[in-house]
């Protein structure tokens, strides 16, 4: 018979984020049929009885446990991989999708620098023998299509120098856009042609400038005055302020009714650790790690997030 | 084919020497200058500077913009230049100047090959502190800004792939567009700035076979619209650049006067590429072979500069 703590080591094993591979291996190694049988009476989260008289997985329950266990493989895939390879990949993917994940594309081409962004596009020639320009203009077909096709062209100049008074027009300029289309809804912000030179061809540091301008002459940050358009309110945090971002995403994975798209942001932005900068912000969700995730995948994560590892 | 007579061995030590030399004392001597650099690619023209600078602790460059002047100085200036940095300048320049056609631009954009591009465009951020995008998009509006941005970021597949079905569709959205004179059509921008040369060219083959005449031909000619003219022009770059840059050079030369900037343009961008080739396409179409036209039509320093770039001894 299985003692009401295997079976609790069994949910656990099972619950949270990833999976705890030892507890697993340890239980599974010394379970006779009858013990799995009454270990499967006790778990009634992941098992059902069967009008047959059998117990029963619960389906939806194998289907995230599917996802669980993949956390591990995708973490390990994706942070082996070339960083070209790998966003050149996860461009691909996300094109594939549809409209929910764009979202992954705009992350991606606005928090690499403008060389990696490069690397990317050329590896994206490799694997799928076409630009990734190419494809995003003939697939995506909304409102987004511009803004995707010139973030993901840019070019950015990387100094520091920023010219303060272009900044301060061009936030008016943003300002004057989002406002008429807030109101007028025949056209949204993201399909301006001021909004998307603007986001896709000046340098960070000088968007950020432009970004601050915009809080001097607005009751609102940018960022609060697009709630309504998802897409370029992401495209403006991750080029002004990836911070935000970032704690966003961690704070979203980590909850307990977390989505696999939210563990799948998580797993990215690990893989791409090098990449972006994470300092501090892992820091502080160290210890929600430490409680919600669970084996191999939380090792990754910890040890992938340390401060000695920088 | 090069047009400029590049000697495989040279010595870089005596080059810079002989242009010292050339630069010393009162006056220049522009002949032994022009004998020096018009006969050396651009990996030697980048060891003569290098090595100049080493042994005389000053920029040649600079020394030759203060010791020459008018359309020879340009012509050595953007003729010394390592190719990327030269077209970013070219771009500069034109992008300062107001009311203007964008040729440079659209040049870059369609005639380069991807990797061309991308160097131009870092060159043009070590030189300007500036990405050539924004700028680009600062300096113009509406659809041309639309096309030129867009041009001018792509980095395209540079396979020989080709799609034909994908071709004959996209012929077709063309040539609806064109129909309807939507020009400003986002398939429009969407086919020239990203799809691949070689799936381009695929394309506006089947666009002759399916209309008849050639793209070209079906976009107005002479358009007082700046968008459709910069369509057009786009078009031709991306279609066939040596045709497009015989008719610059044509133009340049016919009429009254001489466009020296235009000319220099074509002779410096292409020496080391495929003057040769357009140099046969101009002997063709006029009937005069264009290093008598340029011997007519220009004169002094400028015109030996040239007629050297274009592989004679002067």
């Amino acid at each position: 018979m299985a003692n009401p703590c295997e079976v609790e080591v069994l949910n656990n094993a099972l619950s949270g984020i990833g999976v705890d591979e030892k507890s697993l291996v340890s239980i599974l190694t010394k379970s006779q049929n009858e013990h799995k049988k009454s270990m499967r009476k006790g778990c009634s989260k992941f098992f059902l009885e069967d009008e047959r008289q059998f117990e029963r997985w619960n389906d939806s329950a194998i289907k995230s446990l599917k996802a669980e266990f993949k956390l591990f493989k995708d973490v390990v895939v994706l942070s082996l991989m070339h960083p070209w390879e790998r966003d050149a990949r996860l461009f691909k993917k996300a094109l594939k999708k549809g409209p929910p994940h764009y979202n992954v594309i705009v992350e991606i081409a606005c928090t690499r620098s403008s060389d990696q962004l490069l690397g990317a596009r050329k590896a994206y020639h490799s694997l799928f023998d076409r630009s990734i320009e190419e494809d995003l203009a003939s697939h995506v077909k909304g409102s987004e299509r511009k803004l995707l096709v010139a973030l993901v062209s840019a070019y950015r100049y990387e100094g520091p120098k920023v010219k303060e008074d272009a900044a301060k027009s061009e936030a008016k300029a943003l300002l004057n856009a989002i406002k008429n289309n807030n109101g007028d809804h025949k056209k949204k912000a993201m399909e301006e042609d001021e909004v998307i030179w603007i986001l896709t061809t000046r340098s960070k540091p000088h968007l950020k400038v432009v970004y601050e301008q915009y809080k001097k002459i607005s009751a609102k940050t940018i960022t609060e005055e697009l709630e309504v358009e998802l897409l370029l309110k992401e495209t403006v945090e991750c080029l002004c302020t990836p911070q935000t971002y970032f704690t966003r995403v961690f704070d979203t994975a980590l909850r307990e009714d977390a989505k696999e798209d939210a563990k799948k942001a998580l797993t990215r932005l690990v893989a791409t650790q090098e990449d972006v900068d994470l300092k501090g912000i892992a820091a502080k969700f160290e210890d929600k790690i430490k409680e919600r995730v669970k084996g191999a995948y939380k090792d990754v994560l910890l040890g992938v997030l340390a401060d000695d590892r920088q | 084919m090069a047009t400029v007579s590049a000697p495989k061995q040279v010595s870089v030590k005596e080059d810079a020497e002989a242009l010292r030399k050339a630069c010393q004392g009162w006056g220049t001597d522009e002949k032994a200058i022009i004998a020096v650099l018009g006969r050396r690619n651009a990996a030697q023209r980048r060891q003569i500077r290098h090595v100049y600078e080493e042994i005389y602790q000053e920029d040649l460059i600079k020394r030759l913009e203060s010791e020459l002047s008018g359309h020879f100085e340009k012509a050595v200036y953007r003729w010394i230049l390592d190719p990327p940095d030269r077209d970013a300048v070219l771009a500069n320049v034109e992008l300062k100047k107001s009311g203007n056609k964008h040729h440079v631009i659209v040049e870059i954009s369609c005639t380069k090959n991807p990797e061309e591009l991308l160097a131009i465009r870092r060159a043009y951020h070590a030189r300007y502190k500036r990405s050539l995008e924004e700028e680009v998009a600062y300096h113009t509006k509406g659809d041309t800004r639309r096309l030129l941005v867009a041009l001018v970021s792509a980095f395209r597949y540079y396979g020989e792939e080709i799609n034909t079905t994908l071709a004959k569709s996209e012929a077709k959205k063309l040539h609806e567009a064109i129909k309807d004179k939507k020009f400003d059509n986002e398939d429009v921008i969407r086919i020239l700035s990203t799809r691949s040369i070689a799936q381009l060219q695929a394309t506006f083959n089947c666009y002759r076979e399916q209309e008849g005449t050639s793209i070209t031909k079906n976009l107005p000619k002479n358009s007082s619209d700046e968008y459709i003219a910069m369509l057009r022009m786009a078009v031709r770059c991306l279609k066939d650049p040596k045709k497009y840059f015989e008719k610059v050079l044509r133009r340049s030369i016919e009429g009254i006067g001489t466009d020296e900037d235009a000319l220099t343009r074509v002779i410096v961008t292409r020496a080391e590429k495929d003057l040769k080739e357009i140099k046969e396409l101009y002997h063709k179409r006029n009937n005069v072979p264009l290093d008598k036209a340029v011997d007519k039509e220009t004169s002094g320093d400028y015109k030996d500069m040239l007629l050297t770039l274009l592989g004679n001894e002067v």
